[in-house]
């Protein structure tokens, strides 16, 4: 049945290419390559003014920098108070930890609400997603009050010991969409040879659910990277800032006058993301597609 | 793909022990699985305890104090509340965040699903555009975007230089001007319409081809083809997007922090509620008042939400009824 289907949409499809005509389906190609184009544009043009002496980022619109300026990645990377691999290892840090916590906290979540049965599980499924929607700003005054009793505030420990306890739900509900695709054949024949629910979870469905895992650990790099607000809010020690805040750290202190320097340093920012994307594209459409997240 | 929404409805239902197996009282087995779960979930139910719900209701009650981090709370009722309804910061805060919600989020489920409906059906290179207009939603958020954006919408920024080159001279610092920039932002959301595309796209492959053969035998044209099946088929997926896209936008703040530099500003033009509520909580050290507008901020959006799933049974068709 699937296969005459697709058989079916196949044809269909080759057909429908024939009727629209070559130039039509050129122009088309053309209307999307300068939409694109026109997209990435600001982000070509940060590229090409991070090479570009200040002066010239007022003046030159265009991508090809008529005057070289290498120097201004050392000389952003030396701005600060500390030279930018320090805020890169303090993200770097952060990243690693919520990577680790939310692969291990969110999986074993998972793993109860798609394979086990047990008492109050809808209520309890309901929360968790119910959880996703919220906005963090609704807990975040509670939490920094939670924090700065423990004595965690200007410690890494709010960004990272949260992960560990699966607070990020679209994870969990990534991987119970996930597990719940595997046949159930294979937990019952090991069940049947005597393995435990850990065992199962360890060596069955954790192996099987490799993709998922991608997925998580890609979006939880991005989001980490990325996130500002959390951030902002727990690390007011210049020494401990991660790359946004010394990005916003530099925008403060600099003002105006030297944004060929920002510009370069805005642009390691964005490597790492870059690099993610394009070895990850995969797992990020697919995580999307299923989920919708962002 | 339906909705996920849906789908994980559906799923609890499916999950859920068939009444057979709830009737007989807990075997040792079911007692001994119960055991197991709850230890899977005791990671996650110190997370709901201590970081999710045990804040909801610390915030709540918190709201009705003048907690102020350094002296201990006192009780004020609902004061902090009556402070909300005179305080014209905040009033001007929800003026900004809705109107930065209800322009962009249309433009942006409107473009995205063009961008789809124009890439969908065996388009050569359907992977490269796909991701080329996916990257600016993967950076959107983030502070190095901000910065760019604050450089290109400045008064000699990247904007202005190309319109000056199309014989526009003298345009004004769109982001430092009152009337512009939040504009700028809004055009910032837009430029990451990429995400709600790709959501799109999978639905569309989910519409059957021989729809629009049977409508184009009957002879429809393409204007009549999407407006009969593309768009009715495509409404839970609108929904979704729609959901999503406005609850993400609602908690916008790092892209307002950077362009105004922290201040909201020019004349409180960019002062998206998250942002306000930021300054007072964290700056000012006002907790109490910023639990209130955090209380709020979570009753609009659950508010706008439920309005939003009534609404929908007048316009989103699922395939089954």
């Amino acid at each position: 049945m699937a296969t005459t289907e697709m058989v079916l949409e196949i044809d269909a499809r080759r057909k429908e290419k024939k009727r629209r005509s070559r130039p039509k389906r050129l122009l088309q190609h053309a209307g999307l390559i300068l939409f694109g184009f026109s997209m990435l544009y600001p982000l070509l043009w940060m590229l090409s003014s991070s090479f570009k002496p200040t002066a010239l980022i007022f003046r030159e619109p265009g991508l090809w920098p008529t005057e070289f300026a290498p120097g201004n990645y050392i000389e952003g990377w030396t701005a600060l108070t500390h030279p930018f691999h320090h805020y890169i290892i303090n993200s770097v840090i952060i990243v690693a930890g919520a990577v680790i916590g939310n692969l291990l906290a969110c999986s074993l979540a998972a793993y109860a609400f798609a394979r086990l049965t047990f008492v109050a599980k809808r209520t309890f499924f309901a929360i968790m997603l119910g959880s996703i929607m919220l906005p963090v700003h609704v807990v975040i005054v509670p939490q920094y009050i939670l924090f700065s009793n423990l004595d965690w505030i200007n410690t890494f420990y709010p960004l990272i010991v949260p992960k560990f306890l699966a607070v990020d739900a679209f994870f969990i509900f990534l991987m119970v969409q996930f597990i719940r695709g595997l046949p159930r054949e294979l937990d019952d024949s090991a069940r049947i040879d005597g393995c435990g629910h850990l065992r199962i979870y360890w060596r069955i469905i954790m192996p099987l659910c490799l993709p998922a895992l991608a997925t998580t650990a890609i979006f939880t790099f991005i989001w980490t990277w990325n996130d500002f607000f959390s951030q902002l809010v727990f690390l007011t020690d210049p020494d401990l800032a991660t790359v946004p805040l010394a990005l916003r750290q530099f925008v403060d202190s600099q003002g105006q006058t030297s944004w060929g320097p920002l510009f370069a340093m805005s642009v390691i920012a964005l490597g790492p993301l870059f690099g993610f994307f394009l070895a990850g594209q995969r797992y990020l459409v697919r995580g999307i597609a299923t989920t919708g997240i962002k | 793909m339906v909705s996920a929404l849906a789908q994980a409805d559906s799923a609890t239902a499916q999950q859920a022990p068939s009444p057979q197996r709830r009737k007989r009282k807990a075997s040792p087995l079911q007692k001994r699985e119960n055991r197991a779960a709850y230890l899977f979930l005791a990671p996650w139910f110190l997370g709901l305890l201590f970081i999710t719900i045990g804040p909801i209701v610390a915030s709540l009650v918190l709201s009705f104090t003048d907690y102020s981090l350094l002296e201990a709370p006192n009780w004020i009722g609902l004061e902090n509340y009556q402070r909300m309804l005179d305080d014209p910061r905040l009033h001007n805060s929800l003026v900004v965040t809705f109107t930065y919600v209800f322009v962009s989020v249309p433009l942006v489920l409107a473009l995205a699903l063009g961008l789809a409906m124009a890439l969908d059906r065996g388009l050569r290179g359907l992977p490269i555009y796909r991701s080329i207009y996916y990257l600016p939603s993967l950076l959107g958020g983030s502070v190095a975007i901000a910065i760019l954006w604050r450089r290109v919408f400045g008064s000699d920024g990247l904007f202005n230089q190309v319109l000056g080159l199309l014989g526009f001279e003298g345009m004004p610092g769109w982001v430092g001007h009152p009337d512009y920039a939040l504009d700028t932002l809004i055009v910032l959301n837009v430029w990451t319409f990429g995400s709600p595309m790709i959501i799109f796209l999978a639905g569309l492959r989910q519409i059957p081809v021989m729809y629009y053969e049977a409508a184009a035998v009957d002879g429809a044209g393409p204007i009549r083809r999407f407006v009969s099946i593309t768009l009715p088929l495509l409404t839970p997926i609108i929904f979704f997007n729609l959901i999503l896209q406005m609850i993400n936008a609602f908690q916008t703040f790092s892209q307002a922090f950077i362009v105004s530099g922290g201040t909201g500003g020019p004349a409180d033009a960019t002062m998206f509620y998250t942002l306000y509520l930021y300054l007072r909580g964290f700056t000012a050290f006002d907790m109490g008042y910023a639990s209130a507008l955090a209380w709020f901020l979570l009753v609009i959006i659950a508010g706008l939400t439920a309005v939003n799933f009534v609404a929908s049974r007048y316009w989103v068709h699922y395939g089954d009824d």
